[in-house]
């Protein structure tokens, strides 16, 4: 069984969000994600000071088995990316919710947050997988 | 052991052979090297013995089965190598006048004649070198239709996420966006999902049918029914094309373009990355902008369709007419089966997948889609050993290795977990598909008794597991000598 903290918001798509609440976002990829995707051995972040839609994909993080997009679940503009990953990919596999972070986002004034799913509906959607 | 391991000083090919003394003129002082090049210095004997040593230890299709899905792994019939190695056209040169290479020529026009007619396209141009290419030089001619109507709205390629990588590369490199469409539940296309994505600002569609997937998409004329409406076109990626062969066509499915990997379908060799060949057809629309050089034949002639004559064509996309050899051997193989042959490659691709799906079945493993009727290739989803046994596709994969059998397509397509993409071909008999129907179950009976000897393998090959999370973290492909 995965791990799902119960403070941060997920996607569909496997995203996870902290709320910095000050109008900023940390996101990653969910403990599940990491699992099927297996040992990370590349990853492509988008640049700081790009504005990004919800929903745009923005960044890519490949293994032995796939490559794959990694959406932002939310509009607004890049403010900071985690430059350690390029050298430590496999970051993302040891400390998915921690080290692993992907971008940092401050939210657009347009910026929703209410399609994000809490830790208990994501649950219920990996159960599926 | 590498050849530069082999590698003694001095020593070299001619053993008994007098040397002539090696005499350069006309090499101005400054650009001669000053230090010999750091080749392996290794006799005639020694090069012979560790080249034939490497190609024997190849898994290929003509010592191994070969399921590899997606990839078409056929037997390339000896019969149209050799018709394709006859002196007459294999001489030939392609600045030869038009006069002079009348017999290669009809064969070219054959070919794109046979092509449009299995696939129900209105004309065919054979010249893209590989099937990248051939999608490359269908996406190019959407974008030439839509630029000709002065319909530049349209940036957008709508692509669904079974669909092979190289589709939205080649819409991405003809400067389109790319959105994606979700695949239902029972592995067709989400219906609704495409209506909400089409739009003025659709291009076109980009499809494999039967899909990645292994099924074939039932609802096939809604589609190409909404994307016209829509004013898009719909591009045919012929990866599967064999499992349709001489059944149905895309051309009938209302496809604008098509690409055709004739090193799958039309069984020419899988190179290690070439020579390729990957012809395009359009329907009536999209015919002034065929890639050139095409063959044309008035009747009593043959000859080239140039720039001349086709000013709207997209352009030429390699020198001359593509892989000449390569489209020679599958002119002799589209020849050789005839139509009824081209309908028994289908329903034997098609027999023989199901045969081993519905065996697998049996044996206790589990298919992606059950309730569907396989193509010419399936899936089957080793999920539930990965978590009850801790036995993943990969160690499946590679304990297939050390049963002598290539092990089928891992982890593609992405949409199932812990999957093997299984195609037989038409050109494997039944006690070979049962010898790999038997080795699965013998691997399903060691995950459960020996694990450590499934996640431990291949134990009978030169090389043992390999660390391919290292070896795609630190590529190092370069040798270099040991420091003396």
């Amino acid at each position: 069984m995965s791990d799902i903290p119960a403070e941060l918001l997920y996607t569909k798509s496997h995203e996870w969000i902290r709320d910095d609440g000050d109008g900023t976002v940390t996101i990653g990829i969910t403990d599940h994600a990491q699992e099927l995707l297996g040992d990370l051995v590349f990853v492509e972040l988008p640049e700081v000071g790009d504005n990004v839609e919800s929903g745009a994909d923005c960044a890519v993080v490949e293994s032995v088995k796939a490559a794959s997009d990694v959406y932002s679940p939310v509009a607004g503009e890049i403010i900071e990316v985690n430059e350690a990953l390029a050298d430590a990919p496999e970051t993302i596999n040891e400390s998915p919710y921690a080290e692993g972070w992907l971008f940092k986002v401050k939210l657009a004034e347009k910026a929703d947050l209410s399609h994000l799913l809490s830790a208990d509906a994501y649950q219920a959607i990996e159960d599926v997988d | 052991m590498l050849i530069f391991e082999q590698s003694v000083a001095g020593r070299h090919a001619r053993a008994q052979a007098p040397r002539q003394p090696i005499t350069l003129s006309g090499i101005p002082d400054a650009q001669r090297r000053k230090t010999p090049a750091a080749l392996p210095q290794v006799s005639e004997m020694q090069a012979v013995r560790h080249y034939t040593r490497l190609s024997q230890l190849n898994f290929s299709i003509d010592t191994h089965f070969y399921p590899l899905g997606s990839c078409t792994m056929k037997y390339n019939p000896r019969g149209c190598q050799e018709v394709a190695a006859l002196p007459g056209l294999v001489s030939r040169h392609p600045y030869a006048p038009e006069s002079h290479s009348q017999g290669i020529l009809a064969c070219f026009h054959e070919l794109q004649e046979m092509l449009k007619d299995i696939t129900g396209m209105a004309e065919v141009s054979l010249s893209p070198a590989a099937g990248a290419q051939g999608e490359f030089a269908g996406v190019a001619m959407i974008r030439a239709y839509h630029e000709s109507r002065n319909d530049t709205a349209r940036t957008e390629i709508l692509i669904p996420d079974a669909a092979h990588g190289t589709n939205p590369a080649s819409a991405i490199m003809c400067g389109y966006k790319v959105r994606e469409i979700p695949t239902g539940t029972d592995g067709d296309i989400d219906l609704d999902a495409l209506a909400d994505a089409l739009g003025a600002q659709t291009a076109g569609i980009m499809l494999t049918n039967p899909s990645t997937l292994g099924v074939f998409d039932r609802k096939i004329e809604t589609i190409a029914t909404m994307v016209h409406k829509a004013g898009g076109l719909l591009y045919y990626d012929g990866a599967n094309l064999n499992a349709i062969l001489g059944k149905v066509r895309p051309g009938d499915m209302g496809f604008d373009v098509i690409h055709m990997n004739l090193h799958k379908t039309f069984s020419t060799p899988h190179g290690g990355g070439g020579p390729g060949a990957g012809p395009v057809g359009v329907s009536e629309r999209l015919k002034p902008y065929l890639p050139i050089p095409m063959v044309g034949y008035n009747g009593d002639d043959y000859y080239w369709l140039t720039e001349k004559e086709r000013p709207e064509t997209i352009g030429r996309l390699s020198a001359f007419a593509g892989n000449a050899g390569i489209l020679l051997r599958a002119w002799a193989y589209a020849r050789m089966l005839g139509r009824e042959g081209m309908h028994r490659v289908a329903e034997f691709s098609v027999l023989n997948a199901n045969y081993m799906l519905k065996k697998l079945i049996d044996a206790g493993f589990q298919a992606a889609y059950p309730e569907r009727r396989a193509t010419h290739e399936f899936i089957i989803t080793l999920k539930r050993e990965a978590s009850e046994l801790g036995v993943n596709t990969m160690d499946f994969a590679k304990r297939l290795l050390d049963h002598g059998f290539h092990a089928p397509t891992t982890y593609f397509p992405l949409l199932i977990p812990e999957c093997l993409l299984i195609e037989p071909t038409e050109t494997e008999d039944k006690s070979t598909l049962d010898g790999f129907i038997e080795v699965m179950s013998k691997i399903e009976r060691e995950a459960r008794e020996t694990p450590d000897v499934v996640k431990t393998a291949p134990h009978n090959l030169p090389v043992k597991r390999l660390d391919d999370v290292l070896a795609a973290r630190q590529l190092d492909l370069r040798w270099r000598p040991k420091a003396v």
